[in-house]
């Protein structure tokens, strides 16, 4: 039983991150001015590259073509760990945090080196580039995951939101620079404004992008898919984490009714305001990112602090 | 987390704003800036009285409002506007300012934090106040006021970084021992505010005779251009 809802669990995940992808697209769109594609266009850009040919370059070895389902395993696998409507779900007792952030690096591996397999200098450049980034969130993100676990005693996701939930309103310091930094994480990790534009195909600026230039059909689908899932994992982190409140403790379908609309009320909130503050930021120069990455560190070390400091003492 | 739980929301809000304003002064150590600077120097002015206020709410000590009231107008709004009016006058408002590496100075003012942790400890032992856990912060802001003086070049951020000194130990005052006597306490504020004046004519000072706010040029004897 409980199996059967961490499947179905998976398989939201997987299926809703599109949606996810597509409501953030026309939020960013009215407040631009434009006229937005529906909600369900992500969807259809995947059916249309799954069905499109498949092109190889000649150069390519296997790990060019192993890479797009490595990728995009982690990612079904990460959102397997993550909470989303309900807590104890075996998946999640199985795997806790510290796996998940081990999944994203994985993934990152593969696709920094199906770029570089190519041979061509736009896949050297970003597989380069993204392992900067990487190299200075990860830390970053690893820090607000211990500030986390230091508050809840653990880190297990599952058990940690549960710890949260039962402590009812506190206010924590530590938990509003965490929130913050992994904010800045998420946006960083994902290829957001101010730190990447996923729209773009400037050579000087693109980061994701350079690294998946050459690939197409089903390949291209896999991989835009996992990008998709590995921004709504960030969101449902963030949501879940910082906010539980209707997260679903038991199995009743009355409780996995609320929290599934608790949940989607809770993304669409988040995204709408990543949709404002993309509109209201420019794309960053690449050389700023390590000083954007260092505050996000920054916040995430004085969660930390704060924690040792105003909250275990007394 | 147990700390935290015995403590009514007034109370955790104290803490909270109390994080705030150590954050407020890594902001200043990362804002390269003038006007940026004194923005955020008003903001930590604008949290600290909001503090007082609290603190003055959940202890019952009347006198705290008045000194609430005083950093508000003083720090919050009264020398902010000089410094910020001084900065525009001297021209300064688009200069950035070359410091050394912003990163590295941020994870010094970070150990500076767990130092004034590891002092304040002792201190913290022997109060019974529920604002006790904050006195480290207090001592943090001052050291890190005081690194922003040693980073920084330009005259008019030294102000600042003093400034924020004396914040921090406004706020040790207030957390550690619900404030000083009022008579203390008015003279501190005025001779603040004596200071951000005379400041200002100090910087007038400077620029007539090395035509620049970098300190740095002091050191120079001679008078051949650089």
């Amino acid at each position: 039983m409980s199996w059967a809802l961490a499947l179905m669990q998976t398989a939201l995940f997987v299926a809703g991150a599109p949606l996810l992808a597509g409501w953030i697209k026309r939020v960013k769109c009215r407040l631009q001015n434009r006229r937005a594609p529906p909600v369900t266009q992500p969807y259809r850009d995947l059916v249309r590259l799954f069905r499109k040919e498949l092109l190889l370059p000649e150069e390519s070895s296997w790990l060019f073509r192993a890479a797009p389902y490595v990728i995009f395993g982690a990612m079904v696998l990460a959102a397997a760990v993550v909470p989303l409507v309900a807590l104890r779900l075996p998946t999640a007792e199985i795997a806790d945090v510290i796996v998940l952030v081990g999944f994203f690096a994985l993934a990152r591996f593969f696709q920094a080196l199906a770029g570089m397999d190519i041979g061509t200098a736009f896949g050297g450049m970003g597989a380069s580039r993204e392992m900067t980034i990487a190299s200075l969130a990860e830390p970053a993100l690893l820090m607000a995951v211990f500030t986390l676990a230091m508050s809840a005693g653990t880190t297990d996701l599952s058990v940690a939101i549960e710890r949260i939930l039962g402590s009812g309103l506190v206010i924590r310091p530590s938990f509003v620079f965490a929130f913050f930094g992994l904010l800045l994480v998420a946006i960083a990790e994902t290829g957001r404004i101010p730190v990447d534009n996923p729209a773009t195909h400037l050579e000087l600026t693109m980061i994701h992008e350079a690294m998946v230039l050459e690939y197409s059909g089903r390949h291209l689908a896999l991989i835009e898919w996992a990008s998709q899932i590995k921004f709504m994992i960030y969101a449902v982190l963030i949501t879940n984490i910082f906010l539980p409140w209707g997260i679903a403790m038991g199995f009743g379908a009355g409780a996995l009714a609320l929290g599934a609309a608790a949940v989607t009320v809770k993304l669409a909130a988040l995204a709408a305001l990543l949709a404002v503050s993309e509109t209201l930021l420019a794309k960053m120069r690449l050389f700023s990112v390590p000083q954007f990455l260092g505050f996000a560190y920054l916040l995430c070390l004085l969660g930390m602090l704060s924690h040792v400091i105003l909250e275990v003492g007394g | 987390m147990t700390g935290l739980r015995g403590l009514d929301l007034t109370q955790q809000l104290i803490l909270l704003l109390a994080a705030l304003v150590l954050f407020t002064s890594f902001v200043m150590l990362a804002q390269s800036r003038l006007v940026g600077l004194v923005r955020v120097f008003a903001w930590q002015g604008v949290l600290l009285a909001v503090t007082t206020g609290l603190v003055a709410h959940v202890s019952g000590h009347a006198h705290l409002y008045i000194s609430a009231l005083l950093t508000l107008f003083l720090k919050g709004l009264l020398i902010p506007w000089i410094l910020h009016r001084l900065v525009i006058r001297l021209g300064l408002e688009r200069k950035r300012e070359a410091d050394a590496n912003r990163t590295l100075v941020q994870l010094g003012g970070a150990s500076l934090v767990i130092f004034s942790y590891y002092v304040a400890l002792p201190a913290v032992q022997l109060s019974t106040l529920f604002t006790r856990n904050t006195i480290a912060v207090s001592l943090a802001v001052v050291l890190l006021g005081l690194l922003l003086m040693i980073v920084r070049r330009k005259a008019v951020s030294q102000v600042v970084g003093f400034m924020s000194m004396e914040n921090g130990l406004f706020f040790a005052a207030v957390v550690a021992t619900y404030g000083m006597p009022m008579v203390v306490e008015l003279g501190i504020a005025f001779d603040v505010l004596v200071a951000a004046i005379l400041f200002g004519v100090v910087f007038l000072q400077i620029r007539a005779s090395i035509d620049s706010l970098d300190v740095d040029r002091l050191n120079r004897l001679n008078e051949s251009e650089p």
